[in-house]
């Protein structure tokens, strides 16, 4: 019984009472105890991580507690290196949205002094903002499906409200759409995770448990396609990506960069660690239409993308380009592929929130999404340009920058899959090489818009980055340039964990087989 | 010739009941014998203590752990571990709705003058208020309580009488709209004389069949005697159309929405929980316990009929204006729930408390939440009554934020979202019934998940208006002239809180009332 993760989730959670229950007009004060929260929260994972042993077992700082013997249900934790790291994913950008988002419900005006968005309760955002942080830390953490499938639904609220009461102008059918997407998928996932229960047999939601207890092929395929659906809506996939955009669009900067950075990987982390251990024979069965789809999902979000004239809904759009990626990973099978999509997990947490949040300074100086209202950045406020410059390229995968490393390992992986018998996957992974070509298309050519040409009029008044926002910005660069050349330190918490799901999903790969026996 | 045997009453055990009606009738005398100025002033104590008399008297039956093994008064009653759980829930129920019928300015002055006339006025003018709300309430109350617990066709019959007829009345003394309220007892009446006289035609064909209305005697004849007989069947179908009717099962839903805008909304609250958990129970125990042999024949009808309520709740529901309207319209998707965890029965009588415990707990999880909902739409006001329009709920959430975060947890609870009570609610059933359905030669077997996953689609889409009420209330802006929130009574709020704390409470740490409900219903229904 380790208290680590317990206490993960509990501190947030007091943060946001005491957030919630300050009194009226105190608003810099919920904000600065938001941040000491969040920062606290940081620290703890931190000091966490380091305890981490990778050569230890696979689930570490584990604790259950008896919550609903009723239904043999358990409040069980614990981590692996990819709930790790992608825990500390989150831990990293909550105080980071926090500091990004510090006037985000203050109203803000843009320069010629038109109302961009209305004051709005400060308090609740925040708390708002804390609450969805426990939940996240949760259901990375969370080692009974049941208390998964909790978390998994219950995140959607805070997010919903963050979106609906926080957002742009479409707000309120934005925030419906991404709500009723994601519980759609829950509800058929509920179906899934009580059938797992019973036909188990077990007693028990423990996921070590669980593992390999599913032997009928026929009742394998039918429970991965109720935790699949779910997934896939949530990661997104084509073509059940449309509330994304809308999603993204609307919501503030800081709640995007949550959303797309943290929200969604739920969707790919759920793919690896259920859908692969506990229905191996489905999976396999499964993999060509599953890889189709995700290289549909890549190359359809990196056109589309080039196609936006909206920044938010442009980053949307190559975030469903990289989820194509990391989907592909997953189910290539290999070592090399599934590490590199776990990397790119983080990567792309890192990458898209740095971009999210370069281009919510920017709206939030013009007071418009729309690439065309913009011109000239560049010689006024170079700081922000540059920053956003270097968003833009780890988006695209620049080598030396974080995200090349993964999309490099995603692909490498998936051309040298054995899995399927060798070269089986190949035609996957050139074709997704294309979107290599694309993703430099619709980076520098929203940079180009944006940053470079003529001023715009509007432009001329905008002051570059302040201190708040340089620190907003800063930590993500230096990570994404950091991991870019140094990513051992993720790979090496990674790579066990991957090791041992290939092993529970036994791909027919001897060097694999041996490796894992090992462990 | 004198060897009659004088009947035996078990009256310790029947006391909560007795006590009920008892006070009823003392309501009576009191209307006809105080005068009108006191009146109130002894009904209300009078009504609440007699619920929490009644409640304390089931809390010591429970505790002493004396629950009868075998029907009591002659086989007429029975008084077992999920009776004495329902009639928990109805006796607290009806306290918390007591409270709310005790606000001022729900009821009509007098509810024989023609809506608009000058009489109203004159009744209005001079004070005069209907205190006979208060005995006609604890009749409905006595009605629900035995309507679950009669053990033979008849008893059944008159607790449903018992239970309905007052309700009749109660719904025509609205004080605002008049008509709505008038039409909508007029419907009441006309649709429930139907569908009693469906039970009561039911009741003489299944005598026909087994010779007996006795639950024990039915549920043998049935394991002795042909299971396709015309008389059976046509019993069989008629009892069930009164049932359902009750709970407001698809196709016979049609009452439900009219009847729940109209009717004044305390007493709107008392229908949509104490009547559902009433019915609810009453069919069981026909389905379970005497029919309980017949399940080839009835599970595949309430398989449609479930289907086809959680659809029709789920998808009208989306059109609807009103916000008592609409949550007629979910309480008819909820009854459709309900249905899918009757569905799941197995062939080991034992298993069935898995079942019979998830239907308790849903009962006992969503009432208590309901009441707490109609609690919240008495206090959101128009110049002309109940702002019922759901247009006048938007931009709620930045006039009393409070208020509206209230009910936006209700309504998520309703939608079954985790961490509220509803959840669990949802999760037991669904559960029993997957576990049901994977029983080896269940008559239903594969059907059974296809039900469940029918439900979760309804359960999608009644997250859908749930959903709409919250953007109304928090993403959009108020109107100029939006309603007012009256000050609620200390009664009000305290229904409120209670519903909230249930729902909260139980929606982060279900065991304890799961251990209710498992220990409510493992001794099973007496047969």
């Amino acid at each position: 019984m380790s208290p680590w993760l317990p206490i993960l989730m509990a501190v947030p959670v007091l943060g946001a009472i005491v957030v919630a229950l300050l009194p009226k007009g105190s608003d810099k004060l919920a904000k600065q105890v938001t941040l000491v929260v969040s920062l606290v929260v940081l620290a703890l994972t931190i000091v966490m991580a380091t305890q981490f042993r990778t050569g230890g077992p696979r689930f570490q700082f584990q604790a259950a507690y008896d919550w609903i013997p009723s239904f043999g249900v358990k409040f069980g934790v614990g981590v692996d290196g990819i709930a790790l790291v992608l825990i500390a994913l989150s831990a990293v950008l909550v105080p980071i949205v926090v500091l990004a988002s510090w006037h985000d419900a203050d109203g803000t005006q843009s320069a010629d002094g038109t109302l961009i968005t209305p004051k709005r309760s400060v308090k609740t955002y925040f708390s708002l903002l804390l609450v969805l942080e426990a939940m996240m830390i949760g259901v990375f953490a969370a080692t009974d499906v049941f208390l998964f499938y909790v978390f998994f639904e219950a995140m959607l609220i805070p997010m919903y409200f963050m979106i609906g009461s926080y957002g742009g102008a479409q707000r309120s059918y934005a925030a419906v759409k991404f709500l009723l997407y994601s519980l759609f998928g829950g509800l058929l996932m509920l179906v899934a995770v009580i059938a797992l229960y019973v036909v188990a047999g077990k007693g028990t939601f423990m996921y070590p448990e669980l593992i390999g207890v599913i032997k009928d092929p026929a009742t394998q395929k039918w429970l991965f396609g109720g935790f699949f659906i779910a997934f896939a809506i949530k990661a997104p996939l084509w073509p059940v990506h449309t509330w994304l955009p809308d999603a993204a669009a609307q919501a503030p900067a800081g709640a995007a960069v949550l959303l797309v950075g943290v929200l969604d990987k739920v969707g790919t982390f759920g793919m690896l660690r259920f859908c692969l251990e506990l229905f191996p024979d489905a999976a396999k069965a499964f993999t060509t239409p599953i890889v189709v789809l995700a290289v549909i999902s890549i190359i359809y979000g990196a056109i589309v993308a080039i196609g936006q004239t909206d920044m938010k809904r442009l980053i949307a759009y190559t975030s469903i380009s990289h989820f194509g990626f990391i989907v592909m990973g997953v189910f290539a099978m290999s070592q090399v592929a599934q590490s590199g999509a776990a990397l790119y997990m983080v990567n792309h947490g890192f990458s898209t929130g740095a971009l999210f949040l370069a281009a919510g300074f920017l709206i939030a100086r013009r007071g418009s999404p729309y690439i065309a209202d913009y011109g000239g950045v560049q010689k006024v406020a170079p700081l922000l340009a540059g920053f956003f410059l270097i968003a833009g390229l780890a988006g695209l995968s620049l080598p030396g920058l974080s995200s090349f490393v993964s999309e490099f390992m995603v692909m490498i992986g998936t051309y040298s899959s054995t899995a399927f018998g060798a070269g089986a996957l190949t035609v996957a992974a050139v074709i997704s090489a294309v979107a290599v070509i694309l993703a430099a298309v619709y980076i520098l050519w929203m940079v180009q818009r944006t940053l470079h040409g003529p001023t715009a009029e509007p432009v001329k008044a905008f002051k570059d980055l302040n201190a708040r926002e340089i620190v907003v910005l800063a930590p993500l660069v230096a990570l994404i340039i950091g991991f870019g050349f140094f990513p051992k330190p993720l790979l090496d918490v990674i790579n066990p964990a991957v090791t041992q799901t290939l092993v529970n999903v036994q791909v027919d790969n001897p060097a694999i087989a041996e490796k894992g026996a090992g462990q | 010739m004198n060897n009659a045997v004088a009947p035996t009453i078990e009256y310790g055990t029947l006391a909560p009941m007795l006590l009920v009606f008892g006070a009823a009738v003392i309501g009576v005398l009191v209307e006809a014998f105080a005068p009108h100025y006191v009146r109130k002033a002894i009904h209300v104590p009078l009504t609440l203590l007699s619920l929490a008399g009644a409640f304390a008297l089931v809390i010591v039956q429970i505790v002493q752990g004396a629950v009868p093994t075998a029907p009591v008064a002659m086989g007429a009653v029975a008084v077992d571990g999920p009776a004495l759980f329902i009639w928990g829930v109805i006796l607290v129920l009806s306290f918390v709705c007591v409270l709310l019928i005790n606000d001022e300015g729900h009821f009509v002055a007098s509810a024989a003058a023609v809506p608009g006339s000058a009489d109203e006025e004159e009744a209005e003018a001079a004070g005069v208020t209907h205190t006979e709300v208060y005995p006609l309430a604890l009749f409905a109350v006595g009605g629900m309580l035995l309507f679950p617990a009669s053990h033979d066709l008849l008893t059944m019959f008159v607790g449903l009488e018992v239970m309905s007829l007052p309700l009749y009345l109660l719904c025509g003394l609205a004080r605002r709209r008049r008509l709505l309220s008038q039409e909508a007892s007029m419907k009441y009446f006309l649709l429930g004389a139907f569908s009693s006289a469906f039970f009561l035609y039911g009741t003489a064909m299944i005598y026909g069949y087994a010779g007996t209305v006795s639950f024990t005697g039915i549920n043998e004849s049935l394991a002795t005697g042909s299971l396709l007989d015309p008389l059976l069947l046509i019993g069989f179908a008629l009892l069930g159309v009164g049932l359902l009717f009750k709970i407001g099962a698809a196709p016979f839903q049609a009452w439900k929405p009219d009847v729940y805008q109209g009717a004044p909304t305390p007493v709107t609250a008392l229908m949509a929980s104490g009547t559902l958990v009433a019915a609810v129970g009453a069919l069981l125990r026909v389905f379970w316990v005497a029919l309980g042999n017949l399940d080839w024949n009835w599970r595949p009808v309430i398989w449609a009929v479930a289907a086809l309520t959680m659809l029709v709740g789920a998808i009208v529901a989306i059109t609807q204006t009103d916000i008592k309207r609409m949550l007629a319209y979910s309480s008819i998707a909820h009854a459709g729930f309900l249905l899918i965890g009757v569905l799941a029965t197995f062939d080991k009588a034992q298993e069935n408390a898995k079942s019979l415990s998830a239907i308790l707990f849903y009962l006992l999880v969503y009432s208590i939440t309901t009441v707490g909902a109609f609690a919240v739409v008495t206090m959101v006001r128009d110049p002309g009554g109940e702002a019922g329009h759901l247009s006048r709920w938007a931009g709620l959430g930045k006039r009393s934020p409070l208020l509206a975060g209230v009910f936006a947890f209700f309504l998520l609870a309703f939608a079954g979202i985790p961490l509220t009570s509803g959840f669990f609610g949802k999760y037991a059933v669904f559960a029993a019934a997957l576990s049901s359905g994977a029983e080896r030669g269940d008559s239903l077997g594969g059907w059974m998940t296809g039900l469940v996953v029918l439900g979760v689609v309804a359960s999608a889409v009644a997250a859908f208006f749930y959903v709409r009420v919250i953007v109304l209330m928090f993403f959009s802006e108020p109107a100029a002239d939006g309603p007012s929130i009256a000050v609620p009574s200390m009664g009000t709020v305290a229904v409120i809180a209670v519903s909230l704390l249930v729902t909260v409470g139980v929606g982060l740490f279900p065991q304890p009332m799961l251990d209710l409900a498992n220990q409510a219903a493992s001794s099973l229904f007496v047969r």
